[in-house]
């Protein structure tokens, strides 16, 4: 920097940040001016601003190729980040989009402020460069996140899926920070893009290197629900507000891989055997149990739980096939597993807010109920299962293509059977909607407005990203090729 | 001078005091104390490693101070579930809280 203090690449850095922020103000500000009649318009508010704010990123803060440091070497400005911030602003949008016809959720402005604190938090996680900044990001994502889960406070499900949430979280991330601490003797520096030359210059011993991201790992696990640090999400799933349980299974999860990509390659390139090594384990194991687990389960919000953990062992696999194309198709998958985990959480959030329930067997006829939501879930659920035409087909085969390329074809073939037990409960999830006769069949569920605005366009994204590759493969490529 | 590692083992044992307190009780509010305990633990860690490897560097310090507001507001959050389980339940006994299971 030279002569003065601020420039202007320093807030354009932080643009998604700073909007966020701006948007929160006005969402609690609204919230005292207006009657508590119109409480309701918060979540167009917040929605619409979103949008409005990823518009307005896209016009004046996409990053140079060339990736700066700024803010005393805090935040690094590039294409990583930025997509990454985008695609949490989208989520947020959905989400408010879904809780804004909820009764005790929608109405309440300190929701949707702690959802964009949240929001906030995620899209510096993408963007953090030092360990300080990393560690206070993740924080600041968890923090909101366990209010949100335990948000229903006269609801004994949802106080009990944020005191577990809670306690879970605070001590993986204690254990996180430990490791932190150590990396910081270790290197005597908090920058993650010093940290490989200073390791490389200290000479250190690899085995000091392997517990360090032992520690380091377990944080990082939790936030991405991966074996064996998965148990707590589908406790917090079923408990927590249907919107914020989708809310936690993509952005949150999205973040925790964005903060896993960076720090792995960018800080640990010399032990990259090591922690491949432990990353296949993990992804197989992950998979593998978020499947079989799924299979017995007869509460949609718990199945959909044990998916969703499912996919982090999926998209671990393009992230151990350790290349451009395997950081591409992580990213790639993270976003359209977004749009259709928010699509398949957004239909059970309409329609048990008129059944009041959500087991599977209650869905039964639904497809007389409610045509479009049948439809939409029949998308979202083959999506899911990685059904062509959908999205979840190609991000799916990037991710087994990235792992052939490099050779992994073992953990290729795990990836391919575990999509056949997948498919099983999904389809069985539909045949409950399609073929299953209910009593209630008469009653219509009916889909509010906004919901039906957020499905379709989750619903069109994902068959547009099935069907126009390209667009969205591109998008990743930029993410992945700023890392280096 | 008292060398480094005293304060390294210090610290880990205080890290491995508050796991097990994380791992071995029931009470909400005794978890919440071990996780404390880890925190502190990280903060002996950070200042040992400022003071003799990088003293003129002001990054451990500033760390340690974050750690400490960080841990400030989760104990705060996390206080406010545990009464709200406890106006639920009448009890903070983490065993007791198995609603969510299966």
């Amino acid at each position: 920097m030279n002569g003065s203090v601020f420039n202007v690449t320093m807030f354009l850095a932080i643009f998604p940040e700073l909007w966020i922020f701006a948007l929160a103000t006005l969402v609690l500000i609204l919230e005292l001016a207006l009657p508590k009649a119109q409480h309701r318009s918060l979540g167009w508010v917040t929605a619409i601003g979103l949008l409005l704010g990823i518009g307005v990123g896209l016009v004046v803060a996409v990053p140079s190729p060339q990736a700066q440091l700024v803010w005393g070497d805090l935040i690094r400005f590039d294409r990583l980040g930025f997509v990454f911030s985008l695609l949490f602003m989208f989520g947020a949008s959905m989400t408010a989009l879904f809780s804004s016809n909820l009764e005790k959720l929608g109405q309440r402005g300190d929701f949707y402020v702690l959802m964009l604190v949240s929001t906030l938090g995620m899209c510096l996680m993408a963007s953090a460069s030092d360990i300080i900044m990393l560690y206070l990001a993740i924080e600041t994502t968890s923090i909101p996140l366990y209010i949100l889960a335990g948000f229903y406070k006269d609801d004994e499900k949802s106080t009990e899926a944020g005191f577990k949430y809670l306690l879970f979280g605070a001590m993986t991330s204690a254990v996180m920070l430990f490791g932190f601490s150590y990396l910081y003797g270790l290197a005597g520096t908090t920058n993650l893009y010093e940290l490989a030359n200073q390791v490389l210059r200290n000479q250190l011993s690899p085995f000091l290197l392997y517990g360090v991201l032992g520690l380091i790992l377990v944080g990082f696990a939790f936030k991405i629900s991966a074996f064996p640090f998965h148990f707590w999400a589908p406790d917090v799933y079923t408990g927590a507000p249907t919107p914020i349980a989708g809310f936690l299974s993509t952005a949150s999860k999205a973040a925790g891989f964005a903060v896993l990509v960076r720090v792995l390659w960018v800080g640990f390139p010399e032990v990259q055997p090591y922690w491949v090594y432990i990353l296949s384990g993990v992804s197989i194991a992950t998979m593998t149990l978020g499947n079989l687990l799924a299979l017995a389960q007869r509460d949609m919000k718990r199945l959909l739980a044990y998916s969703s953990i499912a996919h982090a062992g999926y998209a671990l696999i393009g992230f151990v096939a350790v290349s451009e194309l395997g950081i591409t198709s992580v990213i790639f998958y993270l976003v359209v597993y977004l749009l259709t985990n928010l699509a398949a959480f957004g239909t059970v959030a309409v329609f048990e807010k008129t059944s009041g329930s959500s087991e599977i067997a209650s869905f039964a006829g639904l497809s007389r109920r409610s045509p479009w939501l049948a439809i939409m879930m029949l998308v979202a659920f083959l999506s899911l299962a990685g059904m062509p035409p959908f999205g979840g087909f190609v991000t799916k085969f990037a991710v087994f293509a990235a792992a052939v390329d490099r050779g992994l074809i073992g953990l290729a073939v795990v990836g391919v059977l575990n999509s056949i037990v997948g498919l099983y409960y999904y389809l069985t999830v539909l045949k409950v909607i399609y073929l299953y006769r209910s009593e209630e069949e008469h009653v219509a569920v009916p889909v509010p407005q906004a919901s039906l605005l957020a499905l379709a366009v989750l619903c069109i994204g994902v068959i547009a990203m099935g069907i126009f590759i390209a667009p969205g493969f591109n998008i990743a490529l930029l993410g992945a090729r700023a890392l280096w | 001078m008292i060398p480094l590692s005293w304060y390294l083992i210090f610290a880990a044992a205080l890290f491995s005091i508050g796991l097990f307190g994380v791992l071995s009780r029931k009470n909400a509010v005794a978890i919440l104390m071990g996780v404390e305990l880890m925190l502190n633990a990280v903060n002996v860690n950070l200042l040992a490693f400022w003071r003799y490897l990088a003293p003129e560097n002001m990054a451990g310090q500033v760390f340690a101070v974050i750690v400490f507001a960080v841990a400030a507001s989760e104990v705060a959050v996390g206080l406010a579930l545990v009464i709200s389980v406890y106006r639920r339940r009448q009890s903070v006994q983490a065993d007791e809280i198995n609603l969510l299971k299966y």
